[in-house]
């Protein structure tokens, strides 16, 4: 495994307007890692994917993704944009979708596969083995709009995944799933990171159905940022400091770490039984 | 003042010199369906003006078709209807100006495409109240307009249902290879934008994340969509359009989501009931859009009721599998 880092963003600062998103942000995240990049709304998450991804240009600072600039590496990233709802009567199937994922940008007919029936073959072998990855074998080949959300987003993680990316970015892919759905795609996200040595970069509001799995976490509020291991920043001392609010972090008898913060702190505590929603 | 080569040129004139021979014919009782259908349709395509009908009819089916596939999927029904509206004055235009119909349908209905595609136009649902007022605004105007010319154009008032309801009468050689080079761009964009099309259609921020221009693919669709509602328009008229640009599209919809069979689907569906309809208006007195509209709606009501059957099966199916004991109480 290369020891350059995935991510690597050193006193980086993004102005969107005039307005000054977050300033001075400087952050490693190394190769095959899970990390998370968490905050309270409006504190600049989508931002800071946007900057990764390249779509956005720094106004101080330097970013270089996968050992070179944002711009040259978005081919060798998947990226899952904040959730989208497919409407109900759209009629096409989830396999096409993934495999729209795979050449749907390409311009003309798809002439190979027209003439080739290998090439058609081997096409058809990516997807299934995506669509497997994440478990959508069942329902792939019924309209998307047809299907529950979860499995909305497990074909759309496939669909990032059908170009065997280096990196996979998905932002707030749990929102709006219902809590054993967050479980299981938070499960299999960690999952395929492992065993595809993927490095996966993750903006989440709620921190607690990802926080075992996690490598890195990036926290970004009130225009400043602090990245480390999970045991470092997910402490009632850094997360008080952070939000200039008392906050809890409990361990629970089970292993895991429950963030507890107040009421109207949101993305810290778990506000996810509120049916919490976002624009 | 109006000479008689212009009146030659005019494709009203035309369709109306044409239309008063054939709809005598059509009428004396010389042409009536028999038993056998070979022979029926040698008797058909017998008359010069019946063949054209049948080519025009058959390029129209197969850019309706495929256009009206994306536009069904794209939910952009609303904006055909607005550019098939739009077409009417153009048409009415023409003829009064003393060109072929052929160039006002094409004209206005392109430039119309062009005029909403440049403004942005957002897909509906997204579609703010103010935009939906402005268009039904247009639409109202757009039809008045074309009453007018039609006014100025004085007398032949019977184009007015032609324009409106669709005619199959006096279809001109220049105007079917009119269809056909306009059909034959369609096919040909359609090809080369088709996949990033889609793409855009069902998900666009991940087609632009992977660098599908898809405000440039959106603007290239309403244009395309333009032409085929102008190619539509002379065969049922412009408030008829959706007879083929709606109605086989999503019978094909209805019966299979996959994008390639769908395609397909519509557009033989398409031609079936351009087929069926011109058949249907021959041996009969009543206008084709009528026939054309009816097979394309029994088409849809069919697949629709398919449709529901065969959910209603997989629903008792998994009904079912979940309750392994059903005969305890009906036994």
């Amino acid at each position: 495994m290369s020891t350059i880092p995935a991510v690597e963003v050193r006193e980086a600062s993004v102005v969107v307007g005039a307005e000054p998103i977050w300033s001075d942000l400087s952050f490693d995240i190394g190769p095959g890692e899970f990390a998370a990049v968490l905050g309270p709304n409006g504190a600049g998450k989508s931002t800071l994917l946007k900057a990764i991804l390249g779509l956005l240009p720094l106004a101080a600072g330097t970013l270089r993704v996968l050992g070179s600039s944002p711009a040259e590496a978005r081919p060798r990233i998947g990226y899952l944009p904040q959730r989208r709802h497919f409407q109900a009567d759209l009629r096409v199937r989830g396999i096409d979708i993934v495999g729209l994922g795979l050449d749907g940008d390409r311009w003309g007919l798809p002439l190979p596969r027209l003439i080739r029936p290998s090439a058609q073959r081997q096409r058809t072998a990516v997807i299934d083995e995506m669509i497997d990855l994440v478990g959508a074998t069942a329902f792939a080949r019924r309209p998307i709009g047809e299907l529950s959300g979860g499995e909305q987003q497990r074909l759309l993680i496939a669909q990032a995944l059908v170009r065997r990316p280096q990196m996979l970015m998905l932002d707030e892919p749990l929102d709006s799933l219902d809590l054993p759905n967050q479980a299981a795609v938070a499960a299999l996200i960690a999952d395929v990171s492992h065993q595809t040595a993927i490095t996966v970069v993750m903006v989440a509001h709620d921190v607690n159905p990802i926080l075992t799995y996690l490598d890195r976490v990036i926290y970004l509020a009130g225009g400043a940022g602090l990245a480390g291991p999970p045991s470092e920043v997910i402490t009632a001392e850094t997360l008080t400091r952070l939000y200039g609010t008392p906050i809890e972090v409990l361990h629970s008898a089970r292993g895991p770490v429950v963030v507890v913060g107040q009421p109207d702190l949101t993305g810290v505590h778990g506000d996810q039984h509120g049916g919490h929603h976002h624009p | 003042m109006i000479t008689g080569l212009h009146l030659l040129a005019a494709g009203g004139v035309h369709d109306l010199l044409a239309a008063g021979g054939v709809r005598d014919l059509l009428t004396s009782g010389s042409v009536h369906a028999g038993w056998n259908p070979w022979s029926d349709m040698r008797q058909m395509l017998a008359y010069h003006f019946m063949v054209n009908a049948l080519r025009a009819g058959s390029i129209t089916a197969v850019a309706a078709g495929l256009i009206g596939w994306f536009m069904i999927l794209r939910g952009q029904s609303f904006a055909g209807h607005t550019l098939a509206v739009v077409g009417f004055p153009g048409a009415a235009a023409a003829i009064w100006a003393g060109l072929a119909a052929t160039w006002g349908y094409f004209g206005a209905c392109t430039a119309a495409a062009i005029l909403i595609g440049s403004t942005g136009y957002r897909r509906p649902g997204g579609e703010a109240a103010g935009e939906s007022a402005l268009i039904g605004t247009v639409q109202a105007f757009a039809l008045a307009c074309g009453l007018l010319f039609v006014a100025l154009y004085k007398g032949f008032l019977n184009s007015l249902t032609g324009l409106l309801f669709g005619s199959f009468l006096g279809v001109t050689d220049s105007q079917v290879l009119a269809l056909l080079a306009m059909a034959g761009i369609i096919v040909v964009v359609l090809g080369v934008i088709g996949r990033p099309l889609l793409f855009a259609s069902v998900d666009p921020d991940v087609a632009r994340a992977r660098g599908v221009p898809a405000q440039f693919v959106s603007a290239a669709f309403l244009v395309l969509l333009g032409v085929a509602t102008a190619e539509v328009s002379q065969i049922t008229g412009s408030l008829l359009v959706f007879a083929l640009l709606v109605m086989p599209a999503a019978t094909a919809h209805r019966i299979t989501p996959r994008p390639v069979l769908g395609l397909a689907l519509s557009v033989a569906v398409a031609l079936l009931v351009v087929w069926i309809g011109l058949g249907l208006a021959f041996y009969s007195v009543y206008p084709v859009g009528f026939y054309i509209t009816t097979t394309g709606l029994v088409c849809y009501l069919g697949s629709a009721a398919a449709r529901r059957a065969a959910t209603r099966r997989r629903a008792a199916t998994r009904r079912r599998a979940s309750r392994p004991d059903p005969s305890g109480l009906s036994s």
